[in-house]
């Protein structure tokens, strides 16, 4: 089966090791797809504040808050959205009787294998079946935990036999496994942990969920200085010789930037042997999108603007 | 801000004092291998018996380190990897993989007042899910079983690298929050007998909606496990206090690390802050990743600029100097132009990383700053190599 154009589905969960840039690959998305015309919500799972910063807002709350037209971005939180669950969705009557229930909601949600899990996911897949935008970004929990979130409707399902909970997880779990509607996104960058990370992400997330894997962001990618030709060449400028005739020219500074030129090369071949492991141990279909290194504004609305143009190219 | 000439802080004295060193900071800032590298630095220089206790080293690291086979084992690494590396260590240096499972199968055997309690805990369908997903129960049981190795007295340093939470802070309330949980009123009036529940007027209301969201057969379900667990209750609370006292005791420092881009500095800042206010020893702060200074010398940006403007004419005087195989004009100037184009590049993240540096405010005596390395270390030959440099 072709794969689904990523853009064009209802759900996607961005997740990847922490420190690959997993939220500025979020909130690019939600910019190039609200630039394109969805209404698109972005989300974040972990409330660590940084998808504000990346599109330049204050602290984000459970209620949406508007970025420019058809984008907004908000930030999970548990017990709002245990209160506009039942409120909306089991249509408890008075929301007094919930005292105790709110009061003791956190060892409720930790006592009860799962339940933090499912209103996280619950209210993403809520937000697609009420067809409220078009597309929603969720910027997940990192690769460690983002299965169990994944799986937690299945879980569930297994563990409580009947109740509304039961009945609920049937339509969030026909929308998780729905590849035209739900996929994931993983962010990794061409470094050892990430890439082992990944890989091992996409293998559970095959093995233990029937979630599709809509695509790899490989964030972060260093450029190629030097075709190998090149690189011989830049070899033999090295010779004391011909850096002393660089010095007479352009200073004793030249030193320092054949030394800088150096490093890059270095880090770059250190990279390579990774992205090689991560294109040949990923299943065949997923695509890879790749999103250079930006080496001015790493974070902020102008990251997210670079990422969303590059983002944009590949996906063409 | 005091400037000195010798600093009054090293490595050597901290792991020659603490017999606990805390390896924290966000995710993917090189957490494990600086605890890796301190610990084998230690056990080098230091006539010590030091325990590392990783959570989820890179493989090849843990390979390195005979890890893979040996899980919650504690294993020595023989002191002729040392020598091999040229090295005659003073100490020993042993190493542990946390297996979050294992450590809650044996707290469980431990705390359990009986056999049948603990084969029934063990069996339960809830209990490994409950342990695997416990928002807490990873960091919980990390700190766990670094209590009880440091209480065995087996080991003259301790050095753990702690889990990937969402929250750098987290395994630091873990212990906390298991007390909480244990004595919290759900908890027992979840096992409060079922009919007298029912009978209870108070509770009604929340039973009907409860039974409504999750059925009563789950609650029951839940019920009966925590029944079970209540008999550990006293062990279980004084267990976690116990945690909470070392962590917060005069043998034990924090080492924060992190790196200098935005996201992790700016955690690493929140973190030593959040030290600080509760009163926990701040040790270090060690900066991974860190691009060279050279990137921001004035001489090299002028030389770049000068390279970048004139590589075609420069390209043109060289080529003979270049010697044999002759190359090309185009080539050449080409390689002048990019090396430029990548210092000037390289050097405004240099300059970020120096603000950032410079923005680092609240942080210990001890800031050690650990260069990019352009190979990942997995190697005890690599780890000294990490751990000399922020040794003294």
């Amino acid at each position: 089966m072709p794969s689904v154009p990523l853009l064009d589905r209802r759900l996607l969960f961005v997740t990847g090791k922490g420190g690959v840039g997993k939220t500025s690959v979020a909130s690019a998305l939600g910019l190039l797809a609200a630039g394109q015309g969805r209404r698109t919500l972005v989300c974040e799972v972990d409330a660590k504040g940084n998808l504000a910063d990346f599109y330049g807002l204050g602290p984000l709350s459970f209620s949406g808050t508007k970025v420019r037209d058809r984008l907004y971005a908000m930030s999970m939180d548990t017990e709002e959205s245990l209160k506009e669950y039942m409120s909306l969705q089991l249509r408890v009557p008075l929301l007094a009787r919930l005292g105790p229930l709110a009061r003791t909601f956190d060892f409720v949600a930790n006592a009860a294998p799962g339940v933090k899990e499912i209103l996280t996911v619950g209210k993403f897949t809520y937000e697609v079946k009420e067809d409220n935008y078009d597309l929603v970004v969720v910027d997940a929990s990192a690769t460690g935990h983002v299965v169990g979130q994944l799986a937690s409707p299945v879980a569930i399902s297994e563990l409580v036999s009947v109740g509304v909970v039961r009945s609920q997880t049937e339509w969030m779990i026909d929308i998780l496994t729905d590849p035209r509607q739900t996929g994931v996104v993983v962010v990794t960058a061409p470094e050892e942990m990430p890439v082992t990370e990944s890989l091992e992400l996409v293998e559970r997330l095959r093995g233990e969920t029937d979630i599709d894997v809509a695509s790899v962001v490989v964030n972060r990618v260093l450029p190629e200085l030097f075709s190998h030709g090149e690189e011989e060449i830049f070899g033999r400028l090295r010779a004391t010789e011909v850096t002393a005739q660089l010095v007479d020219a352009v200073g004793p500074g030249v030193h320092r930037v054949l030394d800088g030129a150096q490093l890059a090369v270095d880090m770059r071949r250190g990279s390579v042997p990774h992205l090689e492991r991560l294109r040949g141990g990923l299943p065949e279909g997923i695509p890879v999108l790749y999103v250079p290194y930006l080496f001015h504004r790493s974070h902020g609305t102008r990251a997210t603007h670079r990422i969303a143009e590059f983002l944009g190219e590949e996906l063409l | 801000m005091n400037p000195r000439s010798d600093p009054l802080v090293t490595f050597e004295q901290l792991c020659s004092t603490k017999e606990v060193v805390i390896s924290t900071g966000s995710g993917g800032v090189g957490k494990t291998t600086t605890a890796a590298a301190v610990g084998a630095t230690a056990a080098a220089n230091l006539g010590v018996k030091v325990l590392v206790l990783t959570v989820d080293p890179a493989r090849r690291l843990a390979s390195a380190l005979g890890l893979e086979r040996f899980g919650n084992t504690e294993v020595e690494i023989p002191a002729g990897a040392f020598t091999d590396v040229g090295v005659e260590p003073e100490g020993e240096l042993w190493v542990a993989m946390l297996d979050t499972k294992a450590s809650w199968d044996d707290l469980i055997a431990q705390h359990a007042p009986d056999a049948a309690t603990r084969d029934a805990i063990l069996a339960n369908p809830l209990y490994d899910n409950i342990t695997g997903k416990f928002v807490q129960s990873h960091d919980y049981v990390a700190m766990e079983r670094l209590y009880e190795i440091h209480n065995s007295g087996r080991y003259d340093l301790i050095v753990v690298d702690t889990p990937p939470t969402r929250n750098a802070v987290d395994f630091l309330e873990a212990p906390e929050r298991m007390a909480d949980f244990f004595s919290s009123p759900l908890l027992r009036w979840l096992i409060t007998p079922y009919r007298s529940r029912i009978m209870n007027f108070a509770s009604k209301p929340f039973y009907s909606v409860a039974d409504r969201i999750l059925g009563s057969q789950f609650l029951e379900d839940i019920a009966e496990f925590f029944m079970l667990f209540q008999t550990m209750y006293d062990g279980f609370v004084e267990r976690a206090r116990a945690v909470t006292t070392l962590l917060g005791g005069p043998q034990t420092t924090f080492m924060v690390v992190s790196t200098l881009e935005v996201a992790p500095s700016r955690e690493a800042q929140f973190f030593c802050d959040l030290l600080g206010e509760r009163g926990y020893h701040l040790g270090a702060l060690v900066l991974n990743k860190v691009l060279p200074q050279y990137m921001l010398d004035p001489e090299g940006t002028e030389a770049a600029r000068a390279l970048e403007r004139d590589a075609f004419k420069l390209a043109a005087d060289l080529v003979p100097e270049l010697g044999n195989p002759p190359v090309k004009k185009a080539h050449l100037s080409h390689v002048l132009s990019e090396s430029a184009r990548s210092y000037l590049d390289h050097q405004v993240v240099a300059r970020r990383e120096a603000e950032q540096r410079r923005e680092l405010s609240s942080v210990p005596d001890l800031v050690l700053t650990v260069p990019y390395q352009t190979e990942d270390i997995h190697s005890l030959a690599g780890l000294l190599s990490v751990g000399g440099r922020i040794w003294r």
